[in-house]
C-alpha cells in the first residue's frame, strides 16, 4: 500500500490537473458560443451561392463544353484529399474522428489503384496522417496566428486547390471536416467539391432565368468562388466542432479527476486509520504484557 | 398593392443586411449599373465594383462592394459578396487603405486587361466616395 505521505502527493497532484481542465472547458465553452455563432451566420452565404449554382446548372444550354470545376475532367484517376482538423489537441476524438474517415477513403483510393495526394490544414492532421501517408502529402498548411476562422485564409486553401487543378494535378477533389451538430456530436463529413456534386432534389421551378452576362461566364467565374466558400464553411463548421469537443472531452476529463480525487482521499483516510489503530494495538499489547 | 420587395446581402461571415421593404434597388452589374423594381425578371449577375443603393420610406442606404454575385428571384433580391462596406458607418481611412491597395495593384505590370479594367472602376468608385 502506498505510503501517507505519497497518497497526499497524488491528490494534491490529481487536484491541480482538474484546474486545468476545469480552465480549459470554461475557456472551450466561451469560444465555442462564438463560434457556433458565427457557424450559424455564415450558413446562409454558402446555401445561397449553392442554390445559384444549382439553379444556373440546370438551366445551362451547353452541357459538354461546361467548365470543367462542375462536369470534372471525364477521369478519376488522381484524387486530392483535403483534411482539415485543428492547430491545437485536448479535444477528445476530434482530429481522430476525422482521420478515421479520411483513412478509410484513402484505402478505397489505393484499392482501386488510383493515385492519391493529400493536402493538409491544421497540423495535428500533418501529424497523425504522415507516418502512414507522408508521401502522399503534398501541401500542409496551418492558420495558428489567426485567432478566428476567416475567409480570406479559406481563399487561400481555394486558390491553391483551383491552381492545382487548372494545373492538371488531380481529378476529384473532396474535402474533409467535422460537421457541428450540437455540443457532444460531431460527424465527420466527407464532401467532394470538384466536379460539383449537386446534392438534394434538382430545383423543379423551371423558371428561367436572365443571365448577365452569359452563362457559361457566370460559372467560370462563381465556381472558383464556390469552392473557396464550401472550404470556409468546413473552417467554420471545423472550429465549432473543435470547440464543442473540446468542451466535452474537458467536462469529462474534469469529472474523472474529481471522481479520482474522491477514491484516493478515501484511501488516505483508511490507511491513516489503519496506521492509528496499529499503533494502538501495539501499545496496548505492550502494556499488557507488561 | 405594395411596390416593395426583400433585399438580403450575405457576406460569408454573417447576414449583412436584411429588408423587406425595399423600394428601389441599383447595384453595379457587370454590364452596367441596373435599377431593380418589384417584378423584375429572375436574374443572376455579376458586380463591379462599385456603390448599391437601396431605396425604402426611410430613405437611402449605400454600400460600397468589390464583387459580388446578384440573384433575383421572386420578389426576392440576394446579393452575395465577399467584401461590403456600409458607406455610413465606414472608416475613411479604410477607404484609403483599400484605394492605396488598388493603386498599387494596377501599377502591377502582371495584371490582366480586364483585372486592370475592374481595379480601374474600383479606384474611380473610391475616389468619388473619398
Amino acid at each position: 500500500m502506498a505510503s501517507l505521505d505519497d497518497l497526499k502527493k497524488r491528490i494534491a497532484s490529481v487536484k491541480s490537473t482538474q484546474k486545468i481542465t476545469k480552465a480549459m472547458k470554461m475557456v472551450a465553452a466561451a469560444k465555442l458560443r462564438r463560434a457556433q455563432e458565427s457557424a450559424e451566420k455564415g450558413r446562409p452565404y454558402s446555401e445561397k451561392m449553392n442554390n445559384v449554382i444549382l439553379n444556373l446548372s440546370n438551366g445551362i444550354s451547353d452541357k459538354e463544353n461546361a467548365p470543367k470545376l462542375l462536369s470534372g475532367t471525364g477521369q478519376e484517376k488522381t484524387h486530392l484529399c483535403v483534411v482539415m482538423t485543428s492547430d491545437r489537441g485536448l479535444c477528445g476524438g476530434f482530429n481522430s474522428n476525422i482521420i478515421k474517415k479520411a483513412k478509410s477513403y484513402f484505402a478505397r483510393i489505393i484499392d482501386e489503384g488510383k493515385e492519391l495526394k493529400i493536402i493538409t490544414v491544421g497540423s495535428k492532421g500533418n501529424d497523425q496522417l504522415k507516418r502512414v501517408y507522408g508521401d502522399k502529402i503534398i501541401e500542409n498548411i496551418s492558420f495558428k496566428e489567426s485567432k478566428n476562422a476567416n475567409y480570406f485564409d479559406a481563399d487561400k486553401v481555394g486558390k491553391m486547390v483551383i491552381e492545382k487543378f487548372a494545373a492538371g494535378e488531380f481529378d476529384v477533389c473532396t474535402i474533409f471536416y467535422n460537421q457541428f451538430k450540437n455540443v457532444i456530436t460531431q460527424i465527420p463529413q466527407a464532401q467532394q467539391i470538384i466536379p460539383l456534386k449537386n446534392e438534394g432534389e434538382e430545383s423543379s421551378s423551371e423558371e428561367s432565368y436572365e443571365f448577365e452576362p452569359d452563362e457559361d461566364e457566370i460559372l467560370t467565374n462563381l465556381l472558383p468562388k464556390n469552392i473557396s466558400t464550401q472550404i470556409f464553411k468546413a473552417m467554420l463548421e471545423n472550429s465549432a466542432s473543435e470547440q464543442g469537443s473540446r468542451m466535452s472531452a474537458m467536462d469529462n476529463a474534469t469529472r474523472n479527476a474529481g471522481e479520482m480525487v474522491d477514491k484516493l482521499t478515501i484511501e488516505y483516510n483508511r490507511s491513516r486509520q489503519a496506521a492509528i489503530t496499529k499503533e494502538l494495538i501495539e501499545i496496548i499489547s505492550g502494556a499488557e504484557s507488561l | 398593392m405594395s411596390e416593395e420587395f426583400k433585399v438580403e446581402i450575405v457576406n460569408p461571415e454573417k447576414s449583412f443586411l436584411s429588408k423587406d421593404d425595399v423600394i428601389e434597388a441599383i447595384v453595379p452589374a457587370f454590364e452596367g449599373e441596373m435599377g431593380i423594381l418589384k417584378d423584375h425578371i429572375s436574374i443572376i449577375s455579376f458586380l463591379k465594383p462599385g456603390i448599391i443603393i437601396i431605396k425604402s420610406k426611410e430613405g437611402e442606404k449605400k454600400f460600397f462592394v468589390e464583387d459580388g454575385i446578384v440573384e433575383f428571384k421572386n420578389n426576392n433580391l440576394s446579393i452575395l459578396t465577399s467584401s461590403i462596406y456600409n458607406l455610413d458607418e465606414v472608416d475613411k481611412n479604410r477607404i484609403q487603405e483599400l484605394l492605396k491597395a488598388a493603386e498599387e495593384q494596377i501599377n502591377n505590370s502582371d495584371v490582366s486587361d480586364q483585372a486592370k479594367f475592374l481595379i480601374d472602376q474600383k479606384i474611380n468608385v473610391l475616389r468619388s466616395i473619398n
